[in-house]
């Protein structure tokens, strides 16, 4: 077992409303290694982002409320620190950068003052210390001409170049993981190939861990060592990428992929599909999220929600039932 | 080889030009967005026509235009035979019904204090087909049956159902006249992976039902090589290859295409551990003011001077294939 940079053990989120508590995360473990990738699988709702956040502290709560669970890095738990504390940990030791490049910028302020400022409160640059870095920095990620537009406002950037200054933004203080939520679903897919394509290479030269949360499971397919599949806030299945690719043992991982055209298949299929809805997270799992909807149901299903199994080595599923055989495990 | 019989929609030389203006009190017009310039195709009686391209490529604006729903500023879509640009208001009207359109957004597409039987209905009242509340009601259950949805939803608005339910609502809506031709504009990138699938097999399942005809509007590759028979790609406002199915994706000509094509990743890693990408550099230039020549030439990773100087013609390089470069 290699030293683990991070470990998260039970973190379960709720978020209080109106109507009752909506259970998104439901007591999910994970570690990341220091340089590896791991991508974070599920569809909207599944709870993929609020694992993240919630572990940065980077939800409002209320509405929110973490209520169980350790995050730990460096021997310190993230969740229990104080706020100052973990504010010098946000975006100096793990940075994050989000899906809409748009809305994550401040429109008010230019990218140069947006990008040097974590250099100043982290590393206590001066001023024209910090904007020379940004300037480095953004010549880094590949924006044409980096010293002149070190003064255009967010709007004045396509949405390419904005995802690439914020990421610019997140790497000024060279940080130990990035977590990378959906940055690219919002781009075109030449513009998605050149940010992928980016953040590997300064993966690599930066020794960063990297967890990409995402939806597209294509992408994950050419970027992470590990793949975490996430439904109805709960871990499903965890395993190295090819065996995940190769072998599918969760039927609702096995359903995504069959219902995913290929490009480079011939034959016209019907795609698989996963009939009805995902979950809404209204009271607290008791069943597993996913019998609803899954077609190797037992009764088992209905009463416990399974727990995430080491079933082959390094491949860990949440399921009662054995695919091959349909008899439960 | 399609006959002229065989081709219900036959565009020719669309072009479609937005005007900018600016200045608040005195407004001028100081320029013009080439969304659309010059674009031909045909499309064949029950076939499905992929559209591709990144944003702004002018892909929407082609569907809208051929519908009508823009003015074209030049060029005729004959459909059918008429041509639509020439139609006044009233044999416009008439022929509309032949042709329907599926939104991208599921939310935006479906008035919020309509009930579904009221959206469905809408064209049925509007084109007088339907006379009694029974005769509505009768007609809107079979639209739902047909789409998988419960009948007994009728009553209900659209913020009661899910994304992918609100898609088949406006599926419903579209086959409600019993169109010719429908155009999808991204009818499915609104939606979660699981629930895509659901909808392209209802797509697919209709259209072998009523003989259909789609212009499908996408930018996922992957699924477009599921569903569409011919695929065309555009790139700021003109057509740069049109092929069949096979062709296109085994025999790729244009470099736009292939840079698109190797963009996209394949969910299995022993296949993407194998594969070169051409990564384009920059990003696509303003269509108010797009490159001389060849419109790629700024981005293309071949482009010689010439393609500065002339922009090359969509030219038919092997049976049914065509592209538009100088160097091929």
């Amino acid at each position: 077992m290699p030293n683990s940079l991070l470990e998260v053990t039970g973190l379960e989120t709720q978020f209080i409303t109106p109507y009752g508590p909506v259970y998104a995360v439901n007591g999910v473990t994970f570690s990341l290694n220091a340089g590896e990738t791991i991508g974070l699988v599920g569809e909207s709702g599944s709870g993929k982002s609020v694992t993240m956040m919630s572990m940065l502290r980077l939800i409002p709560s209320p509405p929110a409320r973490i209520s169980g669970g350790t995050a730990m890095f460096h021997g310190q738990d993230l969740l229990k620190m104080k706020n100052d504390e973990i504010r010098k940990i946000r975006g100096s030791q793990i940075s994050m950068i989000f899906q809409d490049p748009m809305t994550s910028f401040n429109s008010l302020l230019t990218i140069g003052r947006q990008i040097a400022e974590p250099l100043e409160l982290h590393k206590g640059m001066s001023r024209a210390g910090a904007y020379a870095r940004a300037a480095e920095l953004l010549d880094l990620v590949g924006i044409p001409k980096a010293k002149e537009r070190l003064n255009d406002y967010p709007h004045q950037f396509s949405g390419g170049m904005r995802q690439r200054a914020m990421i610019a933004m997140a790497l000024t203080c060279k940080p130990q993981i990035l977590i990378a939520d959906e940055p690219t679903t919002a781009l075109d897919v030449t513009i998605q190939a050149q940010i992928v394509d980016l953040v590997k290479q300064l993966r690599d030269e930066m020794g960063m861990a990297v967890v990409w949360i995402t939806h597209d499971l294509g992408i994950i397919a050419g970027l992470a060592q590990r793949v975490i599949v996430m439904y109805g806030g709960c871990f499903i299945e965890h395993a190295q990428v090819k065996d995940l690719y190769e072998s599918p043992l969760h039927p609702y991982t096995r359903g995504l992929l069959g219902s995913l055209p290929r490009l480079d298949q011939d034959e016209r299929q019907e795609l698989a599909t996963i009939e009805g809805l995902p979950p809404v997270l209204r009271k607290k799992p008791d069943a597993c999220p996913f019998a609803p909807r899954c077609t190797y149901k037992i009764e088992h299903c209905l009463h416990e929600n399974p727990a995430l199994r080491e079933v082959a080595p390094g491949h860990q599923v949440a399921c009662w039932v054995d695919l091959e055989t349909g008899k439960e495990r | 080889m399609a006959t002229e019989q065989d081709i219900l929609l036959k565009v020719m030389g669309l072009t479609k030009h937005f005007p900018v203006h600016e200045g608040s009190f005195i407004r001028r017009q100081t320029g013009v967005v080439h969304a659309v310039d010059g674009v031909s195709f045909n499309v064949r009686r029950g076939e499905t026509l992929g559209l591709v391209g990144e944003s702004g490529c002018g892909k929407s604006t082609t569907g809208r235009t051929i519908l009508q729903l823009y003015k074209p500023t030049a060029g005729s879509v004959l459909f059918n035979g008429v041509d639509l640009v020439k139609l006044g208001e009233e044999e416009l009207r008439q022929y509309r019904r032949k042709m329907q359109m599926i939104f991208q957004d599921p939310y935006a597409s479906l008035n919020p204090r309509m009930t579904v039987g009221e959206i469905i209905s809408d064209p049925l009242q509007v084109y007088k087909e339907v006379r009694t509340k029974k005769d509505i009601d009768d007609k809107v259950s079979e639209l739902l049956e047909l789409v998988k949805l419960d009948p007994s939803h009728i009553n209900r608005y659209p913020h009661e159902f899910s994304g992918g339910q609100r898609q088949r609502i406006g599926v419903a809506r579209s086959l409600a006249l019993r169109p010719d031709m429908i155009v999808c504009d991204e009818p499915i990138s609104a939606l979660d992976v699981s629930i895509q699938a659901q909808v392209v097999n209802l797509l697919v399942e209709l259209q072998r039902k009523f003989n259909l005809t789609y212009l499908f509007i996408a930018h996922d590759l992957s699924m477009v090589r599921h569903i569409c028979d011919r695929v065309a790609v555009m790139y700021l406002g003109v057509i740069v290859e049109l092929a069949e199915r096979n062709e296109f994706y085994h025999n790729p000509l244009h470099p736009y295409t292939k840079a698109l094509l190797s963009a996209v990743s394949i969910p299995d890693p022993r296949v993407e551990e194998r594969r070169k990408r051409t990564i384009l550099k920059g990003e696509i230039p303003s269509p108010i003011d797009p490159p001389s020549g060849c419109r790629f030439h700024t981005r293309c990773p071949i482009a010689k001077p010439e393609c500065a100087q002339s922009q090359p013609e969509l030219r038919e390089l092997a049976p049914g294939h065509f592209a538009a470069c100088h160097l091929i």
